[in-house]
């Protein structure tokens, strides 16, 4: 078996605590509290703890879906991709940049927010780009 | 946070307004349970018997959306003993006479009558505050999510110029950010005003900066806020919309409306980790992978950029969201081809002032807290040492407004929201964690034990609570932790949606809708007849 803890940042709420995920044969497994963290010294909160849950869920998406009436069906990631393409190209088009709004994710990374606004700013052309903030 | 997380030690006093600390940040919390070890004061101004009030000295519990009352309160107590800061008002502020003038007209008498908090605690409150040698202000959403959000911040910080205590250790105005990366989404410019670092879109030499740097030409006018585009969509201006990781059907007040928005709109792309209310109702969903999956930074709440390190494989044919976004973008017709978050951590670095120094390899110990302007700077512990960034710091003279819908005879009780410790949001993540679900898998309606007398509802018993927009239906949960006529739902239960409720008036400038505030009825259900929730949700 291969064991191994990677050290990494909670996804949970601002405090941004360090945390150890601990991995298996690949698979993740558990979550320590960093010791060394200038945030948490070594503790969690309860979230922290049990972080490793809902990455593991079952739940998860998987696969690209596409909506084929009252439906969303499994769909291949090039189909889904072009018909998200053409569709955002063709309202563009017609309504203007500013007809197109894009939420960007207080969840995601710092690197996927900028690709996402440069995304909205410089290729649709619009500044219509917000997220959570204030939720 | 101007201040530091580790700096809220060392505090002498601490006030805590609008923030369930212990249950929305623990970790912050036990910094103040040590500074309280060392023999700081702790005061907490909540409308609610929170959990850290057990540690406080005082709880000032204020009637909802009556802040900026209470502030000015405790100012006019302070200046009318001369406890101010006087060196600090003198050379580092302006504007203190325009203060003066309407902190005069809130007297003890006045601000206890309409906040509801003794006069002899408004006056303990404003001797621990000012008279500490180091004093810090954490807030959060309770302080923000009001149609006076903005004015309840710059009160705030009136009253933390008054005293001094900014641009120095273990003091400031301290919000503790909800999301981990909220900070770094607005650092980031996911906002419809500004670029990375905060720098303005309408600035032509800023806007031209970008323009080089992207090959494209820009747009000059602010965008739309999230608050903005659902009603913009159901106007008919707005005819797609992109939502990366966010259940906007769950967790915007009104959300009816929201979800009506979005069943109407011709194109709804959303790419996130989990099936949601929101991404049933999209055209396209794109599978992203979750933290433990992909590379990249977060910027925690007190500006602390830190690195994500990749654990396990994303499950499936899920993938990081940069590589969807730039998939999408080359699709079309905008080529990206960043080779990993790095490389545009660089680019973000080139552009970004409050981030030029920051680097993946500077990033392996602690982090970096930015402004950390090139690779030689530490990082910034705390702000506004010697000067504010538009010099001198400016005092707002502010009235107190009430809160946009009050209880009346047909909506007789007030409800406020919030989270509880082991839900997180709209429970994308924390229900699909097994042992967190177990802990807590109901919503629930805080009610005061008297006004269950009169509703002649008991403990655990279901009720319909309606709005203006809506109803929706809960137990019960008797408690005196709110006053009567004020009841608390937490957000995080789509069986529940307390945000059908909520009230979607917003901030004049901030655009934040004031979640902890509206109107409400409650009348007590039999659980097996769903008729009078129904017809109360087609509203």
């Amino acid at each position: 078996m291969e064991f191994k803890t990677v050290l990494t940042s909670c996804p949970y709420c601002g405090c941004g605590c360090g945390l150890l995920l601990e991995v298996l044969d690949g698979k993740l497994v558990g979550t320590l509290p960093s010791k060394t963290s200038p945030v948490n010294h070594g503790k969690l909160c309860v979230k922290g703890w049990t972080v490793h849950e809902f990455v593991t869920s079952p739940n998860r998406l998987t696969k690209p879906m596409v909506r084929k009436g009252d439906t969303l069906q499994e769909s291949s990631w090039d189909d889904a991709l072009n018909l998200a393409a053409t569709r955002l190209k063709e309202i563009k088009e017609k309504y203007g940049s500013d007809s197109i709004g894009v939420l960007t994710s207080a969840k995601c990374t710092n690197e996927e927010n900028y690709v996402l606004q440069k995304f909205a700013r410089a290729a649709i052309g619009t500044n219509n780009i917000d997220h959570c903030a204030r939720l | 946070m101007t201040n530091s997380i580790e700096e809220i030690e060392g505090a002498d006093c601490i006030l805590i307004i609008g923030s369930n600390t212990s249950i929305a940040h623990p970790l912050i919390a036990t910094r103040v349970s040590r500074a309280k070890a060392r023999g700081a004061k702790l005061i907490v101004a909540d409308p609610r018997k929170i959990p850290i009030i057990l540690q406080s000295d005082l709880h000032l519990q204020q009637n909802l959306g009556t802040d900026v009352a209470l502030i000015n309160g405790l100012m006019h107590i302070i200046l009318k003993k001369g406890w101010q800061d006087q060196v600090f008002i003198d050379e580092r502020t302006e504007n203190i006479e325009a203060l003066k003038k309407v902190v005069e007209n809130y007297p003890p008498e006045k601000v206890s009558e309409i906040t509801g908090i003794p006069v002899a605690d408004l006056e303990k409150a404003a001797e621990y505050y000012a008279k500490a040698e180091r004093a810090s202000i954490l807030y959060t959403m309770g302080i923000t999510q009001h149609t006076t959000g903005v004015d309840n911040v710059k009160s705030l910080a009136n009253l933390a110029m008054l005293t001094g205590n900014l641009g120095k250790e273990s003091t400031g105005i301290n919000p503790l950010r909800g999301q981990n990366n909220v900070q770094g989404a607005c650092d980031m410019g996911g906002l419809p005003n500004v670029y990375t670092g905060y720098q303005a879109v309408i600035d032509q030499a800023v806007r031209q900066k970008f323009e080089e740097a992207w090959g494209a030409r820009l747009p000059d006018k602010i965008g739309l806020t999230a608050t903005e585009m659902f009603p913009a969509v159901l106007d008919g201006k707005m005819k797609a919309l992109i939502i990366l990781g966010e259940n906007p059907v769950v967790s915007d007040a009104d959300c009816l409306h929201v979800e009506k928005a979005l069943k109407a709109i011709d194109f709804l792309l959303v790419i996130d980790i989990f099936k949601t209310p929101t991404s049933d109702l999209a055209h396209v969903v794109l599978p992203g992978a979750a933290f433990a999956e992909k590379e990249g930074t977060f910027s925690n709440t007190e500006r602390r950029v830190q690195l994500l390190r990749k654990a396990v494989e994303p499950p499936g044919e899920s993938k990081p969201d940069w590589q969807i976004i730039q998939e999408l973008s080359s699709r079309f017709g905008y080529p990206m081809d960043y080779a990993s978050p790095r490389a545009i951590m660089e680019e973000i670095a080139k552009l970004t002032p409050s981030y030029g120094g920051i680097t993946y390899d500077r990033l392996q110990g602690d982090g970096l807290q930015w402004p950390c302007p090139n690779t030689e700077h530490p990082g910034t512990k705390f702000l506004h040492q010697g000067r504010f960034t538009r010099g001198k710091g400016l005092f707002s003279a502010i009235e107190y407004k009430p809160a946009a819908e009050i209880a009346d005879e047909e909506y007789p009780f007030q409800l406020t929201t919030g989270r509880v410790h082991v839900h997180y949001h709209t429970g994308t993540m924390t229900r699909n964690s097994p042992s967190l679900e177990r802990e807590i898998s109901e919503c629930f309606l805080e009610m005061h034990p008297e006004d269950a007398v009169e509703l002649k509802v008991a403990d655990g018993d279901w009720v319909v609570i309606a709005s203006r927009r809506g109803a929706v239906s809960s137990r019960v949960k008797l408690t005196d932790a709110a006053g009567r006529k004020t009841v608390f739902m937490p957000f995080h239960f789509l069986e529940s949606r307390a945000n059908i409720l909520t009230n979607p008036a917003f901030d004049p400038i901030a655009k934040i809708p004031e979640y902890k505030v509206c109107a409400v009825k409650i009348q007590k259900m039999d659980p097996s007849d769903k008729s009078i929730l129904s017809s109360a949700s087609a509203h």
